[in-house]
């Protein structure tokens, strides 16, 4: 019955569910409120499970369209569809949805219910922004994400947490304005249109393609984010309660790599080529100068942040090689660093309820008190340095084959990751789970209960899985992948 | 003059209006101080009967009038609509707060509808005659109701100052009439046109006629550097009146503009573009970053004002149908926003307390998570977040600027109103993310409330489906040019 509109279910069910959720009212009603939430957030995930069913990985066709009118006076329409990139990103934010439920269910005492609607509508907003194919569309989702992230941050965020929240909104807007000017001025240039795969053949002058360049650069960039355009990350981390941490590391910086894929390289490909040695370098200095400060931090949640930048230079170094080896890469990066980043942010949140501290010298010996746990962000710790055999080697490795392929240096310089990451992580895991206990406090700490292992749990088993047999990942990717290079190879100047 | 009866048909509207407000003036002379509420009940019933009168004799191409001095033509009708919602809207939402501070007198109800009249003569001219007579029957009325609140110093410093600068504003628009009528010999829309399509010599004097005709518009918009009154205005007025100046002459300003410049001055588009486009440039620079510094939300709304009338100046500069189709969308969706943000403030005041201050928005999503929602949803589309409407607003007029090839100005724009974004995000963290100070409860009447749950959710609507509202500004400017 609902088979023609699989995408819209998958972006409405979790707003309604918010809204649902909202109707619960004050705190009195916060259980009734957290099992709708969980109700309605495995419902999405639910909805989302036929993209995988019927998905054919044959084609690099949109699959599951939708196509409405919406607002004929300015030719914008109503239309959805996924292909082999976007359907495993919208699958990942729906299981990342269920597990930030989950997450906050003992945590979040006030306000409960516009908790939960927050991110439920977020989720629904952010499944819009991968399966929106037409420009105006894509906008409003892309837009509309920035509110409810804005409030999490600032409701239950930490001590500074306005701060982090203005800069976080204010930052990400200053981009996706330019990139406003920058669709407008595609709807003219393609003849009155705001469908993204027409602006894919829309053909564009050098000078324009540049411009148009830097204005989605700067709004993907900002997503992304790239150096030097991340300083709101950190802060916007720190602040984050742990749910709003999972979801922009897990979620809404994929968000600004999508973007790279759907509009910057297909649409603008000769400034693409032209100034592909620009994002490279910026990638570079992500990976290796983000991974030195990351090195630094006395707290763990900025620490995961910066490793979060760093590893999304990969992405972006991965997607500007211009090679399939590179792309693919970069996209299981993505997925990769969506359950590992996720993990590592469960793992401090759960960390954090116990001692209301990340700072890395207040813990130590949390071996002894808990061995679960410490079992546990091991893995993630692991799968965060990249060792073989988890999800964070198998896309790091495919972006290295694919820089040695185009220049053995970009390689070596990106390979130095695997030094300052295990660096970094670990030297964070040594401090605060091994040696003897110093603080009183960390005595106390139970081990985690049965809602926390099953959380990290599911966690582990996709970084494992993906870690050793990525090839259903990459298998529906792959066609989709192939015909966008060949597309992006294709000159569009007149 | 055969027809001459039939040539009043046309202004009926405006005629029945007339004839409601000298009824009400001479009842409400009769009735004392306890009945109020019948010029109430009949300013609504006027209201509403000229929308009736309105839609069924709505027009679906332009009827000249009264010898060419009035128009009715499609784009006249639905402002007439709009402002007629706009003044309902003042009156459910000021009764309370007029009533507590003794300002709930026939007057306030005569003015409101005599302003009405004169925006809808304003909305309907052809004529710089009738144009004029609109405005300042407008403009009076609007000074008079700022003074209303008699024993308040600030309230009649605000309406000196008003009428200060809006007398010298009407004699430069007066003046600047007076050389376009010397070149062109005819003060009528439709004739000024065809004359000046034809080409004249007397080019010096018609560019400083326009020079004049654009300051004093520029004026009524409060478009910088012109905007001097307009912070001062704002904030001094008893907000009840606050409102209705900020909301329903904001319309008819439009119209003015749109009537002038893009029918009458059509042809000189080269001329006055270049003056608008500075207007707008600079109303958006001054108002977006003036407002930063305020702490008092009236003035700031004063300064975002500015900067919304800068934005609407974007979509009149670019001369062509849908440049003013987005300019009419885009005035229309403020004085939505309007009425909703100083609705809001008329609703969380009370017997004795104004609140206007930024602080008394602290904590309101504990006070009343609705009333916090609705406001949150007002100030996103203030600040062009979709999917809030107040985004389409900013692209429709975005679209129009880029289509005439000002791509410049389109990046100028969008980078102005991210400065304003900050100050709109500032309410929506001083609501949500701070504890409150203010811990009465909210007292507000159901019909306040009512209307301004319906506002709120209209943003959010509109914002889904903006096409029904798009549409009809865009027909409307269609079937009017």
């Amino acid at each position: 019955m609902f088979g023609q509109s699989i995408l819209s279910l998958v972006i409405w069910v979790p707003i309604l569910a918010g809204v649902v959720v909202l109707a619960t009212g004050s705190d009195r009603n916060a259980p009734l409120a957290r099992w709708i939430a969980l109700a309605g957030a495995l419902l999405g995930l639910i909805v989302a499970f036929p993209l995988v069913s019927g998905f054919d990985t044959g084609t690099s066709a949109m699959q599951f369209v939708e196509k409405r009118e919406w607002i004929p006076v300015i030719n914008a329409f109503y239309h959805l569809g996924v292909d082999g990139i976007s359907m495993p990103l919208i699958l990942l934010n729906s299981f990342i949805t269920v597990l930030v439920v989950i997450a906050g269910w003992q945590v979040i005492q006030d306000k409960v219910a516009q908790y939960m609607a927050a991110f439920l509508i977020m989720s629904g907003l952010i499944n819009g922004v991968f399966a929106a194919l037409d420009g105006i569309l894509f906008y409003v989702f892309f837009e509309g994400m920035l509110i409810p992230l804005y409030l999490i941050i600032g409701v239950w965020g930490g001590p500074n947490r306005v701060y982090a929240a203005i800069k976080f909104f204010l930052y990400t807007l200053l981009g996706s304005l330019l990139m406003l000017v920058s669709m407008i001025y595609l709807y003219f240039q393609s003849g009155g249109s705001f469908d993204i795969q027409t602006w894919h053949a829309t053909t564009l002058g050098m000078t324009a393609q540049t411009l148009m360049f830097f204005a989605f650069l700067l709004a993907f960039g900002v997503k992304v984010p790239m150096w030097p355009v991340h300083t709101w990350l950190p802060d916007a981390h720190v602040e984050a309660p742990t749910g709003g941490s999972v979801v922009l590391a897990a979620i809404t910086l994929k968000v600004g790599a999508y973007g790279f894929l759907r509009f910057i390289l297909p649409i603008l490909p000769d400034a693409s080529h032209e100034l592909a040695w620009f994002v490279i370098m910026l990638s570079l200095i992500a990976v290796v100068y983000i991974g030195l400060v990351a090195l630094v931090q006395a707290d763990m949640k900025k620490l995961i942040a910066y490793s979060s930048i760093a590893h999304m230079g990969f992405v972006t170094l991965g997607f500007f090689l211009f090679n399939p080896l590179g792309w693919e890469g970069g996209l299981v990066q993505m997925i990769s660093h969506g359950f590992v980043s996720a993990a590592l942010f469960l793992c401090i949140g759960v960390m954090y309820d116990r001692l209301h501290s990340r700072q890395i010298k207040d813990y130590g010996g949390l071996a002894s008190k808990m061995p679960v746990f410490a079992a546990f962000f091991m893995l993630f710790a692991m799968a965060n340095a990249g060792l073989p055999a988890t999800s964070g080697f198998v896309g790091e490795f495919m972006v290295i084959m694919a820089a040695t392929q185009v220049n053995f240096w970009y390689a070596l310089i990106a390979a130095t990751t695997l030094i300052t990451g295990a660096a970094y992580t670990l030297w964070m895991y040594k401090r605060v789970v091994f040696g003897s206990v110093t603080n009183p406090k960390v005595e106390a700490m139970r081990d985690i209960g049965a809602r926390e292992i099953l959380l990290l749990g599911v966690l582990a088993v996709c970084v494992l899985g993906m870690g050793l047999y990525p090839k259903p990942f990459t298998d529906v990717m792959h066609v989709s992948v192939i015909d966008l290079l060949a597309h992006v190879a294709q000159s569009k100047l007149p | 003059m055969r027809d001459s009866l039939i040539q009043f048909a046309p202004a009926l509207p405006e005629i029945f209006v007339l004839a409601m407000v000298s009824l009400i003036l001479v009842i409400d002379a009769a009735v004392d101080d306890g009945k109020r509420t019948i010029a109430y009940v009949l300013s609504l019933v006027t209201l509403a009967g000229a929308a009736f009168l309105t839609v069924r004799d709505f027009s679906t191409m332009p009827v000249l009038a009264l010898g060419g001095l009035f128009i009715d033509d499609p784009l006249a009708d639905v402002l007439k609509l709009f402002l007629y919602l706009t003044v309902a809207a003042v009156l459910v939402y000021s009764r309370d707060y007029l009533r507590e501070r003794g300002l709930y007198k026939g007057e306030f109800f005569v003015l409101s509808l005599f302003a009405l009249l004169g925006m809808m003569v304003m909305v309907s001219a052809s004529h710089f005659l009738t144009l004029y007579l609109g405005l300042e029957l407008l403009s009076l009325s609007l000074y008079a109701m700022v003074a209303l609140q008699r024993d308040s110093s600030m309230a009649t410093e605000a309406a000196m100052k008003y009428f200060v600068l809006g007398a010298l504003a009407s004699g430069m628009l007066l003046y600047g009439m007076s050389m376009v009528y010397g070149v062109t010999g005819s003060l009528a829309l439709g004739d000024m046109a065809q004359m000046l399509s034809d080409g004249t010599d007397l080019r010096i004097p018609l560019v400083f006629g326009i020079v004049f005709i654009v300051a004093g518009v520029a004026f009524k918009l409060g478009a910088v550097p012109f905007h001097m009154w307009v912070p001062d205005v704002y904030h001094g007025a008893p907000t009840a009146m606050t409102l209705f100046i900020g909301s329903a002459p904001k319309i008819a300003a439009f119209a003015f503009a749109v009537r002038i410049l893009g029918q009458g001055l059509e042809s000189q588009v080269a001329e006055w573009r270049d003056m608008l486009v500075i207007l707008a440039v600079l109303s958006m620079a001054v108002g977006n970053i003036a407002a930063i510094a305020q702490s008092n939300l009236k003035r700031m709304f004063a300064y975002s004002t500015i900067s919304h009338m800068g934005f609407m100046l974007l979509g009149i500069l670019a001369g062509s149908q849908s440049g003013y189709g987005s300019a009419m969308f885009y005035v229309l969706v403020y004085a939505l926003m309007s009425l909703g943000g100083f609705g809001m403030i008329l609703l969380l005041s009370r017997a004795g307390f104004e609140a206007d201050q930024l602080d008394d928005f602290r904590g309101l999503n504990r006070r009343s998570p609705w009333l916090a929602f609705l406001m949150l949803l007002l100030m996103f589309s203030m600040a062009g977040i979709p999917p809030a409407v107040g985004f389409y607003a900013k692209l429709a007029v975005l679209q129009a600027v880029v289509e005439i090839g000002y791509v410049w100005l389109a990046v100028v724009a969008v980078l102005l109103s991210l400065v304003g974004a900050f100050y709109y995000l500032r309410i929506v963290k001083l609501m949500y993310f701070d504890a409150p100070h203010d811990t009465a409860p909210i007292v507000a009447s159901p019909d306040a409330r009512l209307i301004m749950s319906a506002n709120g959710l209209a943003i959010l609507a509109l914002g889904i489906l903006p096409q029904p509202l798009m549409a009809i500004c865009v027909h409307a400017i269609g079937a009017s040019f």
